[in-house]
């Protein structure tokens, strides 16, 4: 390839705590890649861990859920179930083969703009490192 | 009405703060090619009264039906752009924003990147945009009750504010009495006026309110519900003294076995109390109160032959089988005003404060200054023979604030302040004395506050620029070493008495009132609120307002401004006796719904219930929301195997265009 590859990678924020700290990022002007963009959600509990596989076979080569602190969830427990299911989840895509740099959690807070950074940076190099994500990709927009 | 899907796009400029780095343009023409757009136009700030103007306009005479703005984050302008929908008469929820601005121009230099990443969130959100549903804001009752939690000056003054607008205030203050921080204080800066003498008629107020129920020594054990129907649990500690007998007359305490033995809380262990005690005389309620972990009967079961308090008092108050107990009621709005910590100067060991008795916090000297203070307000040192009125005294600024060394970057705002305060108390109170401060910066900030440095400056107190490195004894004096770097000069300094001017943090227990409201916490661990600029004494959670230094180091006056902030908004909840709930919930599609009760598990409201039902004949269970319990969080959604409970405006059907959009567009 003459050009490095710029993954693409779709993430799933909590309103509450990742969007938030998302925004500080932006008000505090840090800069960070722009492979990834976000879909709100009010709860990473919300999160579907089908919306991750359909993610990955709409063409993502990344996914990442982000959502408050365990134990700061503004809906007191979301962020459990999103960790329980999505434990579950990255056991099963690496069982099926997913290379596990490609599914990420973390937990951002509203005031974390800084690590929302580093954490862009991360999802975003771990993508790279795996490379072209392929075996689930359906040929042509599907919803 | 044909309800085909007509969407106006409105890109934003936001001024240069977009247009810089995305091309507005080509996004522009990018989106007047996507599926069902009608309209696009990019217009410098979409927000503005003409910004908002081109949107009503356009629903009206092109029939739009569904608008995309990209701006900047939903969290900033979503209500702005719903109020303008809702205006023309379109329903508010045919929104979506695409946030082109804290997570695209503002993060991205490179134009290019950042214009395609723009085109994509817009796509996506034009793909949401024409699934979404009209949704309807129920409106519930507020119960016209406040609670308030914490009796410092935030809260006394929030209390009495919406106890004077006629509404029921339940004030819970876990220690004692009510008065918080500002009652230890002697005056108060810049103007000196002497903080009792504007504290104590303010805590007075509040425990003869008719509209103020007092709970003090109680805690809040457990807040359920939702905003304008908050139920609370709060436990009224034992105080082993029937406050409807004690007349507040001091014997019990005279006679205590430990009377002078056990340091006072109030007097930051510079004067001493006994087991049964009142915090300070001006105390409100002015109940005695026996300290169970003190207590010698308390703890051992015995004290002498039998409790000399209890054979003291007169009015048979003493009662050692007071229990706990638990008090609820219903409130509608909640404001925490809590309070802060004095940062703990032994962690900072290389000031000594652990190590010699002549280290003292800003807040000890407050009390040795105070002619309420125990040594009613003789600066001295030492006890008995030892004791001697210290000559040459340093302040030392900045302990535990702006020190990342201690976790704490923020500057805590009241230090300069009282440090030039303190200063100037103790050369008014020992004659010949030499005072030093030395100081990183000197800030200044406050109405009337240069004014008062200049003042105290001028009244001879020497400000060294230099931040010390150690203190230590050499003989009997202590020494500050220390670089002056206005002259680049090292010195040791030696004095008779240090003062750190120790800097604000957030209360060791901070922790326990966010388990219980679920509030977050800002990068200085203070309680973090709904916006720092537009809603400071907001939260994320509706109905629950913060005032004073819970929020984040402040000073009287903004202490006392931001609580009456706090008030005025519980009173708008309060008076409008209205408050329209989420419309953004779960709701359950009775014919697919299986009645597995998986969602019933998941809920944290309890907000979802099994009904039965009669389907094609048949008796089933179904789920069934209940919409005032429900928060919108969605977990139900998530979890339903059927994708029969989904969550309004976040449907699986709304959410996969979306995904499909970001992962399909390169």
């Amino acid at each position: 390839m003459s050009t490095q590859f710029e993954p693409n990678i779709v993430a799933f924020l909590c309103n509450w705590c990742s969007y938030a700290g998302a925004d500080l990022a932006g008000t505090s002007r840090t800069h960070y890649p722009s492979n990834l963009n976000v879909i709100r959600v009010m709860c990473s509990g919300r999160v579907n861990p089908l919306f991750v596989v359909n993610a990955l076979q709409q063409g993502a080569d990344g996914v990442l859920v982000s959502g408050c602190h365990p134990g700061d969830c503004h809906y007191m427990e979301g962020n459990f179930h999103a960790r329980r299911r999505f434990t579950l989840l990255r056991e099963l895509l690496e069982y099926v083969g997913v290379e596990p740099g490609r599914f990420n959690m973390s937990w951002v807070s509203a005031s974390e703009g800084a690590k929302w950074k580093d954490v862009v940076g991360e999802v975003v190099e771990k993508a790279k490192e795996a490379g072209p994500f392929k075996r689930f990709r359906r040929d042509k927009i599907n919803w | 009405m044909n309800n085909k899907p007509k969407i106006g796009v409105y890109v934003c400029h936001c001024g240069v703060n977009i247009a810089k780095t995305v091309d507005v343009d080509a996004v522009s023409e990018f989106a007047s090619r996507l599926p069902n757009v009608k309209v696009v136009r990019n217009y410098a700030y979409m927000c503005s009264d003409p910004g908002q103007f081109l949107i009503r306009e356009d629903i009206e005479k092109e029939g739009l039906n569904r608008v995309v703005v990209a701006s900047c984050s939903p969290r900033m302008h979503e209500n702005t752009f719903r109020k303008t929908l809702n205006a023309v008469g379109l329903n508010p929820y045919y929104l979506e924003m695409a946030n082109i601005r804290e997570q695209c121009s503002w993060v991205h230099e490179d134009r290019d990147e950042a214009t395609a990443k723009a085109k994509k969130l817009i796509y996506a959100a034009a793909a949401k945009v024409r699934l979404l549903e009209p949704l309807y804001e129920k409106e519930v009752d507020v119960e016209p009750a406040s609670l308030v939690i914490g009796a410092g000056i935030a809260g006394i003054q929030a209390a009495l504010d919406i106890a004077n607008a006629g509404f029921k205030v339940y004030l819970v203050e876990k220690t004692p009495s009510v008065g918080g921080r500002m009652s230890q204080l002697d005056k108060t800066f810049p103007t000196l006026d002497c903080s009792a003498c504007i504290l104590t008629p303010k805590m007075v107020d509040v425990a003869n309110h008719p509209n103020i129920e007092l709970l003090a020594y109680s805690q809040v054990e457990e807040i359920a519900g939702y905003v304008g129907n908050f139920d609370v649990k709060v436990r009224k500690k034992a105080r082993f003294v029937d406050v409807d007998k004690c007349t507040g007359c001091g014997i019990c305490a005279q006679e205590c076995r430990l009377t002078g033995r056990i340091p006072s809380e109030f007097d930051m262990g510079m004067g001493k109390r006994a087991a049964v005690y009142m915090p300070f005389p001006q105390a409100v309620p002015a109940k005695y109160t026996i300290d169970p972990e003190r207590c010698l009967f308390l703890t051992r079961g015995k004290c002498g032959k039998s409790p000399k308090c209890a054979d003291a008092c007169t009015a048979g108050a003493i009662n050692f089988e007071q229990q706990d107990e638990i008090v609820e009621f219903k409130v509608g709005t909640v404001i925490v005003a809590t309070g802060f910590d004095p940062f703990d100067p032994a962690r900072k060991p290389e000031y000594g404060y652990s190590d010699y008795a002549n280290v003292l916090t800003g807040l000890e000297l407050e009390r040795l200054v105070s002619a309420s203070g125990p040594t009613g307000g003789a600066i001295v040192l030492g006890e008995g023979e030892n004791a001697f009125v210290p000559k040459d005294i340093a302040f030392i600024k900045c302990v535990g604030s702006r020190d990342k060394s201690v976790g704490n970057e923020y500057c805590s705002r009241v230090c300069c302040m009282y440090t030039a305060k303190l200063a100037h108390l103790v050369q008014e109170k020992v004659p010949g004395s030499n005072v030093r401060i030395y100081y990183m910066d000197v800030r200044a900030f406050g109405k009337g506050f240069e004014e008062f440095y200049d003042r105290v400056r001028r009244g001879g107190v020497r400000y060294i620029r230099g931040n010390p490195s150690e203190i230590f004894k050499r003989g009997d004096k202590l020494v500050v070493k220390v670089e002056d770097t206005l002259n680049a000069a090292p010195l040791e300094d030696e004095v008779d008495m240090v003062v750190l001017a120790v800097g604000l943090e957030p209360r060791n227990d901070a922790r326990e009132i966010i388990d219980i409201l679920r509030l977050s916490q800002s990068a200085d661990r203070f309680y973090l609120e709904a916006h720092p600029k537009l809603a400071p004494v907001d939260t994320a959670t509706d109905g629950v307002f913060l005032a004073g230094c819970a929020q984040g180091p402040k000073d009287i006056p903004d202490t006392v401004a931001q609580a009456k902030g706090a008030a005025s908004s519980a009173l708008v909840l309060l008076s409008s006796g209205k408050v329209k709930i989420q419309a953004q919930i779960s709701f359950v599609n009775e014919n697919t719904c299986r009645g597995c009760a998986y969602c019933v598990e998941i809920c944290p409201y309890g907000a979802i219930e099994l009904v039965a039902i009669s389907r094609m004949g048949n008796t089933v269970q179904v789920a069934r929301v209940n919409e005032a319990l429900c928060k919108g969080c969605g977990a139900c959604a998530a979890a339903c195997f059927s994708g029969s409970i989904q969550q309004k405006s976040f449907m699986d059907r709304q959410i996969l265009p979306q995904i499909a959009v970001l992962g399909v567009m390169r």
